[in-house]
């Protein structure tokens, strides 16, 4: 493969690394209708097939949860469901990883405060 | 667990101590328990006797060890679902009370002050304020600590190392133990090797019918102070009791320190099976979900197996050996060992240095069994293995 080969069209040749070049870009994609959830009840947009991760980065949201012990944020690490560090409520229920949930339309992710078991304390 | 105990009491009393363990520290059956110091459980007798001297003794550890032991007196409730059941508990406890326990019963409209979640239905239960609870690694890991810090030289500590051999004398009299990185020499050996006490005996050429006794341990995800309490079902003291080798599981729930809430508890002898078993698995998530119906919206994230260090009579082995001079056990405490451990320490301790024990310690002694060979070779029948 030559370099010519992944100028797709639509692809920019300027000076900046990376522009629109994006894996949707690279293949000649055209995903699906764009669907609206919400994050902390601000509304984002996700593509179909778009992990939870994806789309809250995707609107630059890199923090979904506090840790449990000293409340610092933590978002996506391994991004792929291995180190549970991305950990979110969606729809109401905690720990929910947010590199292996696929978004869904009307999804309501909020960030989860610790365990996300407040409710439960005796 | 009860190897660092014994090394403690040990150290304490001015001895050299040389701990070796073919693994890590706690990674036999003191890692893969609950950590759980109960007299609640016990009938009244030896074992008891020896629990109640535990609990005293582990107040005084948690006062000298660091904080991170996770030491909580969290007391014991056990609840019965029907009056009869009640009724049994009752019994039970007035014998209890008799031998020093403190056991107050709650009538069903009060469960939920003392647990919030608990299923409604029940017919009651006992608080058991002497139960407590340590995180069992780490309480091992600082009495081994503590024992080194008795003094220089008092402890050796020798991990990841097998003993092959027990090395004796002219008169048969332990020399010490072989491990493949070279001898120890000792005129006292400890034989606190848990569940594996039977093959530790065989080294020394003797029997000690310790049997494995497996037990699962589900872990749900973190989550605040849902069961404050160990809460267990009345069934549970049944199945401690029973010698039967078939699967036996009730109920058992306890929040930790760290969060997750730890469902026990099962019981079968399989031999050193560790295979996972989804059945019964299924069984304690049952269990606990009916005696607290809020654990059905949580996951739970893992499961454990251990084993659990059987004996035929339930008591576990502690003293000298008659039949080899100088080899002493401290096995078999089946799934009470973190909190008979400080006992048996001090009892061993006061065994080598020649000191009258601070409880009788005859029901524990190892020769019982010789006794019972005796009796089985007696009427023609061969030992049992």
């Amino acid at each position: 493969m030559t370099q010519d080969d992944d100028r797709l069209p639509g692809h920019r040749t300027g000076t900046e690394p990376h522009g629109d070049r994006t894996p949707a870009s690279l293949v000649g994609a055209s995903p699906g209708t764009a669907f609206p959830i919400t994050f902390d009840e601000r509304e984002l947009t996700a593509l179909p097939g778009q992990s939870i991760a994806a789309a809250l980065w995707s609107a630059g949201i890199l923090a979904w949860r506090s840790t449990r012990v000293g409340g610092r944020p933590r978002g996506a690490f391994c991004g792929i469901g291995q180190c549970y560090d991305c950990l979110a409520t969606v729809n109401g229920r905690p720990n929910r990883r947010a590199c292996l949930v696929t978004a869904r339309p009307g999804d309501a992710v909020t960030t989860q405060e610790g365990d996300g078991h407040a409710g439960l304390d005796a | 667990m009860v190897g660092a105990a014994c090394a403690y009491y040990a150290a304490r009393s001015g001895l050299h101590v040389t701990v070796i363990d073919r693994g890590p520290v706690a990674g036999g059956t003191t890692g893969a328990g609950e950590g759980n110091l109960l007299v609640s459980d016990k009938e009244p007798g030896p074992e008891l006797e020896l629990a109640l001297l535990s609990a005293r003794l582990w107040r005084e550890l948690a006062a000298e060890l660091p904080s991170c032991i996770e030491y909580e007196r969290k007391g014991g409730l056990v609840v019965a679902s029907t009056e009869a059941g009640m009724s049994t508990l009752r019994d039970f406890a007035a014998g209890q009370g008799r031998a020093g326990v403190e056991a107050v019963e709650v009538p069903p409209d009060r469960l939920t002050d003392l647990e919030p979640h608990l299923a409604p239905g029940l017919a009651g239960g006992f608080h058991y304020p002497q139960d407590a609870q340590v995180q069992p690694a780490l309480a091992a890991a600082h009495l081994l600590r503590a024992a080194a810090d008795t003094g220089p030289g008092r402890l050796t500590l020798r991990l990841g190392e097998e003993v092959t051999a027990v090395l004796t004398g002219a008169g048969g009299e332990v020399r010490g133990v072989r491990t493949r990185a070279g001898d120890s020499q000792a005129p006292y050996v400890v034989n606190a090797t848990g569940t594996w006490g039977g093959r530790f005996a065989r080294m020394a050429g003797v029997e000690l019918p310790v049997l494995p006794r497996r037990g699962f341990v589900l872990v749900t995800e973190p989550l605040p102070r849902v069961v404050r309490h160990k809460v267990y079902s009345a069934d549970y003291v049944a199945d401690v009791a029973s010698g039967s080798a078939a699967l036996q599981t009730s109920a058992v729930v306890e929040g930790t320190p760290a969060g997750p809430v730890l469902i026990g508890a099962s019981r079968e002898r399989v031999g050193f099976d560790r295979t996972l078993s989804v059945e019964v698995l299924r069984r304690l998530a049952a269990q606990a979900t009916r005696l607290f119906p809020v654990l059905a919206e949580v996951r739970a994230i893992r499961a454990y197996a251990g084993f659990r260090p059987y004996l035929p009579d339930h008591l576990p082995a502690i003293g000298p050996d008659p039949r080899v001079p100088g080899l002493l056990h401290a096995c078999g405490h089946e799934g009470a060992g973190i909190g008979l451990a400080p006992a048996t320490g001090l009892l061993i301790a006061a065994m080598v240095t020649g000191r009258e024990t601070p409880i009788e310690a005859g029901p524990f002694a190892p020769a019982r069994f010789l006794r019972e060979e005796a009796a089985s070779l007696r009427e023609g029948a061969a030992p049992s293995p």
